[in-house]
């Protein structure tokens, strides 16, 4: 267990030095010297050459990279130029919102495409297959924040069922106090019911419109390999013992399904990631991608290269998690790893 | 080639999707050549006076906030963004192809720096890295095509790969030798053309994408600046007015995007259908 554990680990390491020198190579290309900027309009040439050394950029790059790699290491992704705090703190402090907003997200896509997928694949030629097809071509054809505003307008101007799209929380609520930093979570932990109905509220149509978008290539697969393995030869057998019909579906046929569901998990997770950064703006949801946009407006470029840094990590690290899942769903990869 | 029409028209005949997507395409190819020409007002004429028009006889899809007419900037827009995706797949397809081809055909170091290269974009979320590059490099409608370039190359480096995997030992690459061609001209006579319509159904798959991507990055301010028409950046600049009730300023530009986005799929399903009839969905 262990050495399939480590093996895969080590997998990782490829694509995080890649990640690494991807991101330092995107920090020297940066337009303009950043000596110029910290130095001020009004600085000699001389206090630029002086800031110059300060910051390193006088050094010959491969002593830069170095210096980069031992920042990394101290966990120093600069200080954000508009507010002066620390990016790293920066973006911890704001990673819940995201990560509570991305999941939920998730969830909402997985509870409704992986039952549409199966129910299309059962019933292939049925309305619900036609259902099927529509929402898994129209899905990825809508654009996030297209959707997201729609929905904005459907469900706050004209209905007003939902709140003005501001944040997670409406003004007149108080953040419940921390414990996970998922306001859901802690407000249940709190047992504030009244702050968890605000949070829900405020919450649901950003998740919707991110879940929109990551259903449809979920339902399209899931579908495909409900197909396949329905049409195996093990299905046939099982038909045949006279195994109940639900039975067939839902212990052989899904259980061999599954896994190609898990796989796309992974593209799934780099539409939401990067899907969440416009959701995020058309709600005005205080996480790490308004942080970035707001930054990239500013040209304050610390920000932007943490942020990419901070995803691209999390993108890395998820992808080892559905990996390990896969050995976990499936006993055979775990033998050949 | 009697043969391809034969099928195409077998295809369009059982899946008349395609044909709507195909007639939505050719819609959209003479919008984008001719926008400036047809649109009844200019894109960038603004008039205060009548800011934030609903939709009328004047004004078919209404005007924004400046009293410009939505819909002639709409019409306008659609050179700029099937542009910038048309741009963005061509270099991913030229450079993704050579890529690939050079990695699948001879393997060995190539294939270890090129398979290297596109894992470490790979492990980016596409998105991101995007904006990451348009941040880097500068925030230019150039800059937007070569990012939304580089996020598309490892899906042609990857599929080119394999193809021509597959077939670095087929016979007719072995007869192919034996008359003495040298091995590029084996990739760029033999391989090439075989793997092209493989190649083709991908840029039409990954075109909306691409529309997609370049619109994203607008929205968030990215590329296109105002007072440019763009559909990306129209949605954005309606986005504060669908919240108070005036939908058309964004409504009109978002259907745009999603009816071309719609069009690129369906029609990219249904070239597949017709080039590969085995992955028939």
């Amino acid at each position: 267990m262990w050495r399939v554990l480590i093996g895969r680990l080590s997998t990782a390491i490829p694509s995080i030095a890649g990640v690494i020198v991807v991101t330092f190579v995107l920090t020297r290309a940066l337009p303009g010297d950043p000596a110029v900027y910290f130095a001020g309009p009004t600085a000699t040439p001389q206090s630029v050459e002086e800031i110059r050394h300060q910051l390193g950029l006088d050094r010959r790059w491969p002593v830069q990279f170095a210096y980069y790699l031992d920042d990394l290491a101290h966990g120093d992704l600069g200080n954000s130029l508009s507010t002066g705090q620390p990016v790293l703190t920066e973006i911890l402090t704001r990673l819940p919102a995201s990560a509570e907003l991305t999941l939920a997200g998730l969830l909402i896509a997985v509870l409704i495409a992986v039952p549409l997928g199966v129910l299309a694949a059962v019933r292939p030629g049925s309305w619900i297959d036609h259902v099927c097809r529509v929402v898994s071509t129209a899905g990825v054809s809508l654009p996030t924040f297209f959707t997201g505003l729609l929905l904005v307008y459907v469900f706050y101007f004209l209905l007003g069922w939902s709140p003005a799209p501001l944040g997670r929380l409406d003004i007149f609520y108080s953040a419940p106090p921390m414990h996970t930093g998922f306001y859901l979570v802690d407000s249940l932990i709190a047992g504030d019911l009244e702050t968890f109905r605000a949070t829900l509220s405020q919450l649901i149509l950003p998740a919707f419109t991110l879940g929109i978008f990551a259903l449809a290539p979920l339902a399209r697969v899931t579908r495909a390999a409900m197909l396949a393995a329905l049409g195996s030869e093990f299905v046939r057998t099982a038909r045949a013992s006279g195994l109940s019909r639900w039975r067939i579906v839902a212990v052989y046929a899904f259980r061999n399904a599954i896994l190609p569901v898990v796989t796309t998990l992974g593209m799934v997770f780099s539409y939401l990631l990067g899907g969440n950064i416009l959701v995020e703006k058309v709600f005005a949801w205080p996480g790490i991608g308004s942080y970035a946009i707001d930054a990239l407006i500013a040209s304050d470029y610390a920000p932007v290269q943490g942020f990419v840094l901070a995803m691209a990590a999390l993108y890395v690290t998820l992808n080892l998690l559905i990996d390990m899942l896969y050995g976990v769903l499936d006993p055979r990869v775990g033998i050949s790893a | 080639m009697r043969e391809f029409f034969r099928q195409a028209r077998y295809v369009v005949a059982e899946n008349p999707v395609t044909g709507v997507a195909f007639a939505l395409f050719l819609v959209f190819v003479v919008v984008a050549l001719f926008g400036p020409a047809l649109a009844p007002h200019s894109p960038l004429a603004s008039n205060t006076a009548e800011a934030l028009h609903p939709p009328d006889a004047q004004h078919w899809f209404g005007t924004d906030q400046l009293g410009r007419d939505v819909f002639s900037r709409i019409v306008v827009a659609t050179r700029l963004d099937l542009g910038i995706a048309a741009g963005a797949v061509a270099l991913a397809f030229v450079f993704g192809t050579g890529m690939g081809l050079a990695a699948g055909f001879f393997g060995g170091w190539a294939d270890r720096i090129i398979g290297r290269l596109t894992d470490t974009i790979m492990a980016f979320p596409l998105f991101v890295l995007a904006m990451g590059i348009v941040a880097a490099m500068g925030n230019t409608v150039t800059n937007i095509i070569y990012a939304t370039a580089i996020i598309n190359l490892p899906l042609y480096a990857r599929l080119a790969r394999a193809e021509a995997n597959i077939r670095r030992d087929a016979g007719y690459v072995e007869a192919a030798r034996l008359a003495g061609n040298s091995e590029i001209r084996i990739v760029v006579a033999h391989i090439l053309p075989n793997i092209m319509p493989l190649m083709v159904v991908q840029a039409s798959l990954t075109l909306g994408y691409a529309i997609l991507n370049a619109a994203g990055l607008s929205f968030i301010g990215l590329g296109v600046r105002p007072p440019t028409a763009e559909w990306g950046i129209m949605v954005a600049e309606g986005a504060s007015s669908i919240v108070s009730g005036e939908w058309w300023e964004a409504l009109f530009p978002g259907l745009a995007l999603m009816l071309a986005v719609f069009c690129f799929n369906l029609l990219g399903d249904g070239l597949r259908d017709v080039i590969d009839p085995r992955n028939r969905t």
